[in-house]
């Protein structure tokens, strides 16, 4: 049987018509896991995972159970987990076991799914590459000496190399959509507010957001609507009703497919879309093409106020990152220095000895920016261009319904190549900032590969809580183009 | 005209307060705000800092600080915001407090204090905000340990304008601040637990007209006599450093209790730079019009109100009536004695003279005062019938105190009831009389100021029984 061909629902049928156990599905990814080490994509892989299966097979898996139940999962190591180690790839959480269990951790508990390990990711988040952890880069299983994309490039390896069903990473600036563009995964970053933060080491709180990946959108869907919805614990979660998208996909989205290819899709400018490749420019034509096909119409879309969208981003980011990051102080948790003559050199020797560069680079970049001489220049002025970004976007969805752009403006790049120069790095993120920023919806999608087999990938930007209309487009396109969807990246298939 | 004005420095004065709001539960997370448990029992992943914790409001808390700052009659910010005020220290596990900053709960509020000559005036409230408690260090030979069981009670922090300008006025602010609170019940308003306490801003000018001078902060006094010692010692410590034309340096300083003085912690080039900026993980908090009505309609009788009530309609003097209600307890017991025993001046006496003695001699409360309103209305009833007069009945009093019983058995008991049969005293009159041939004879001669050393021998011999007014009207006629 090819498990790794088969979608959720399918691998749910099969569970409950006992074609195939949870236990020997968990044993075959655990074998995968170990085979592809050398991807890096796991920091810690839970050694109870096969056993906690097989505990599941016994209870048994009937039809009215969650559609989850049995199917395992990887969980980017910023979420907590409930007596497992939660390291952030960093050496000043590198022996940090969580205390209590992240929402999302306990949602997906509930819902039967099988954790199977947490995977590696920039440190702390703060990455487009995966290079940047305390475990070592994340090589990328389209081609081993490419980057895998960041921050949560093991999450988006784990489910391109086969080492997991479906994972979760954090989107802050990109950072779901970036890997999983890079890796050829259908992915989702949800508006914000849609998914608990609680229990996600926080880096910049009021960009964060968590965001599923997954070779086919249906189990993007199945993956979203677990985790989704209001949560006590986070106090900017929505109390918005929501539906289980799955369903609507399934059930109800045949009869409407007329009214919706009706809908329009905006494009923005082509002067906004300067750095991208031209690989990449000829896929998002090849995109625009296969919908307009489909009946979509287009329109052109001005974003007046995206040439700030870096600026203000990295201002917003490294300033609530300094403050969220205070708590690793080496008093209650974590590393803590080994000498230290008085209290300050305890701060500043165990911070100092366990960030890593980019890390430190924000903080100091952050604690500038809020500082008492600056804040209004810097923290002040980002929070008011934020505004008119967010503005950019209801002015445009004005005319539209969702807009199409790539993720990023390359494929995945060498390993090393952007290093050295953190604005270059920084420049990876060009396109997907402005969605965090504007606190929309986006969902990325897979739309084929470069001359070299490196995957490229679009997104469809929709309006405030309006994920309904990006998973019915992307569903459509999938059905359209189901050669784009359910990769397992070229490596990892050989070494099967 | 310099060595004229010497020593003529005057005090402005400002203080902030910090009060514990006594919510069960602390203010972002479900931990209990329970005092004296076992060190890091009372706390979870949002109070102790652990990563990836997010805090909720209790909305209990924002209830009692809008009541609070109605009650300090302060502009209630519908909309209002949480900040991060950033800074590194042990006891603060986020290494940031979630209060507020530019957008505070309340501004431009006033307390009414009385003065020394009876006249009063008002201090200004310039802001209210609530914000988080941190947690607690102590320190051994081994080293230092954290206790966060009082990380994330709920504060308010009410900062004064810079209205006041002697300690004693310092002083009386800060009480009637602790009353004001402890009549809404917002705080429990004990010092010695750390639920009320103050920073004191002091510099010194010459006259009215001059600017403010380089003002100094004493951090977390937690006691009125301290804020007393303490800006006694400033003023004077300034006022030599002025007078030597010394410079006076901003800084922040440190009451050291033992020795009465204040030292210096943190010079202003050392002072944080608190990085504040708006909390992203708590929404703008929205209060609507029906919100704010329901906490007016909540505030009780102020102390204020009350005390203007009680010289209106108890006829008492300004001054009773302010001691009276100086104690929302104290004010509460002396009603429901006048409403037992009627009589409200006679039973402010016996509050002034009597109860607040005994309480300011126990350090007690009134709600652990022995006798209840029973108790001592009936007490004072037996008084105001003549059973037993005023001096007897203070000796009931503390006998009641230290034993328990009520004054009817001790009054039987004892045989202390009054004589005011006419005949039985007028027995002991003739006695008196006969016995005292010189003192009669100095009356008679016009020196009626022996008349009180006849009275007391009648009192003497009834052993106090007999009713002096009784007493004194047969004296009189024989004698005259």
């Amino acid at each position: 049987m090819e498990i790794l061909g088969l979608s959720i629902p399918e691998l749910a049928r099969l569970l409950r018509d006992k074609k195939i156990s949870s236990q020997e599905l968990v044993s075959f990814y655990v074998d995968r896991i170990k085979k592809h080490k050398k991807l890096n994509a796991y920091i810690t892989v839970l050694e109870d995972a096969v056993e906690i299966a097989r505990e599941i097979d016994e209870k048994g898996i009937k039809n009215d159970d969650y559609i989850l139940r049995g199917i395992p999962y990887s969980l980017k190591d910023n979420m907590l987990v409930d007596g497992v180690r939660t390291t952030c790839a960093s050496k000043i959480l590198e022996n940090y076991i969580a205390s209590y269990d992240s929402t999302i951790a306990k949602r997906l508990k509930d819902s039967g799914a099988v954790l199977l390990g947490k995977t590696n990711l920039d440190e702390f988040a703060m990455g487009s590459s995966s290079e940047n952890s305390h475990f070592g880069p994340v090589h990328n299983p389209w081609n081993e000496a490419c980057v895998a994309g960041g921050s949560s490039g093991g999450s988006a390896v784990s489910v391109s190399a086969g080492l997991a069903q479906f994972s979760y990473g954090t989107d802050t600036g990109g950072s779901v959509r970036l890997p999983a563009s890079f890796n050829g995964l259908a992915c989702l970053k949800p508006t914000y507010g849609r998914v608990s933060r609680y229990g996600i080491v926080a880096f910049a709180s009021s960009l964060d957001q968590v965001g599923p990946m997954a070779r086919n959108v249906e189990d993007l869907a199945i993956a979203y609507d677990v985790v989704s919805g209001h949560d006590t614990m986070d106090s900017t979660t929505s109390i918005k009703n929501k539906e289980s998208l799955y369903e609507y996909l399934v059930k109800e989205i045949k009869d409407k497919e007329n009214n919706f290819t009706k809908r329009t899709i905006g494009i923005p400018k082509e002067s906004l879309m300067k750095g991208a490749s031209k690989d990449v420019l000829s896929s998002l034509e090849e995109s625009k093409k296969l919908l307009s096909k489909m009946g979509f119409n287009f329109v052109e879309v001005d974003f007046p106020n995206l040439q700030y969208a870096l600026a203000v981003y990295y201002i917003i980011v490294t300033g609530e990152a300094s403050s969220n990051l205070s708590r690793y102080d080496g008093i209650r948790y974590g590393y803590r220095a080994k000498d230290y003559p008085d209290l300050k050199h305890l701060y500043s020797s165990s911070r100092g000895e366990g960030f890593g560069d980019e890390v430190r680079r924000r903080i100091m970049l952050g604690t500038f920016v809020l500082s008492a001489g600056y804040y209004d220049a810097y923290f002040s002025k980002a929070a008011k261009v934020r505004t008119l970004i967010k503005q950019d976007f209801e002015k445009a969805f004005e005319k539209c319904d969702s807009i199409l752009m790539p993720v990023s403006p390359s494929v995945a790049f060498k390993m090393g190549e952007k290093t050295k120069d953190p604005l270059e790095m920084y420049l990876s993120d060009i396109f997907t900032v402005s969605v965090n920023l504007a606190a929309v919806p986006s969902l990325g999608f897979p739309s084929g590969t470069d001359k070299e087999g490196l995957p490229i990938g679009m997104q469809l930007i929709g309006k405030h809580f309006d994920e309904k209309t990006l998973f019915s487009t992307a569903w459509m396109i999938q059905k359209q183009k189901p050669e784009w969807f359910n990769n397992i990246a070229t490596t990892a298939k050989e070494k099967r | 005209m310099d060595s004229e004005n010497k020593k003529d420095y005057k005090a402005v004065i400002g203080l902030e307060i910090h009060a514990q709001l006594s919510t069960k539960s602390k203010m972002f997370c479900a931990c209990s705000t329970f005092f004296g448990q076992k060190q890091n029992t009372n706390i979870c992943p949002v109070c102790s800092g652990q990563p990836g914790a997010l805090p909720s409001l209790n909305s209990k808390a924002v209830e009692y600080a809008v009541r609070a700052a109605l009650a300090f009659n302060c502009k209630i910010h519908k909309k209002n915001i949480f900040a991060r005020k950033n800074y590194f220290y042990p006891d603060l596990p986020k290494g940031y407090q979630i209060s507020q900053y530019e957008e505070p709960l309340a501004t431009e509020g006033w307390v009414e204090i009385v003065l020394k000559d009876g006249s009063k005036k008002r201090i200004g409230v310039t802001r209210l905000h609530m914000e988080e408690d941190a947690g607690k260090n102590t320190h051994n030979v081994d080293g230092s340990l954290v206790d966060l069981n009082r990380s994330g009670i709920p504060l308010i922090e009410i900062v004064s304008e810079p209205d006041m300008r002697t300690p004693e006025e310092a002083v009386s602010y800060f009480k009637k601040v602790r009353t004001i609170l402890e009549y809404l019940e917002v705080c429990d308003c004990n010092m010695e637990e750390g639920n009320l306490r103050c920073d004191i801003n002091v510099s010194l000018r010459k006259s009215e007209k001059d600017k403010f001078g380089t003002k100094v902060e004493i951090k977390n006094v937690n006691s009125f006599r301290f804020v007393e010692k303490t800006l006694f010692y400033e003023v004077e410590r300034q006022t030599k450093m002025l007078e030597n034309d010394e410079t006076i340096i901003q800084e922040t300083r440190l009451f050291d209790s033992s020795s009465g003085t204040t030292k210096s912690m943190r010079k202003k080039e050392e002072a944080h730079d608190y990085r504040y900026f708006p909390e992203p993980d708590l929404l703008p908090l929205n209060l609507n019009e029906a919100f704010i009505q329901k906490e007016k309609d909540l505030l009780p009788e102020l102390p204020d109100i009350k005390r203007d009530r009680f010289i209106k309609n108890y006829l008492l003097s300004f001054y009773d009536a302010d001691v009276l209600t100086s104690d929302k307890n104290i004010s509460e017991y002396y009603e429901s004695l006048v409403s037992y025993v009627g009589e409200p001046k006679i039973c402010s006496n016996w509050m002034q003279t009597e109860v607040l003695r005994v309480l300011n001699e126990q350090r007690s409360d009134i709600k652990a005062f022995k006798l209840d309103n029973k108790k001592l209305g009936d007490l004072i009833k037996h008084v105001i019938s003549g059973d037993i007069n005023q001096n007897t009945a203070k000796d009931v009093f503390n006998e009641m105190l230290s034993n328990g019983s009520s004054s009817e058995d001790i009054i039987d008991k004892k045989g202390l009831r009054q004589i005011s049969d006419s005949v039985a005293i007028e027995k002991i009159v003739d006695d008196v009389i006969s016995e005292s041939s010189a003192q009669v004879d100095q009356y008679k001669s016009g020196k009626t100021a022996v008349m009180g050393f006849l009275v007391g021998l009648v009192m003497k011999k009834s052993k106090g029984k007999a009713n002096p007014t009784i007493v004194t009207e047969l004296l009189k006629k024989k004698l005259d």
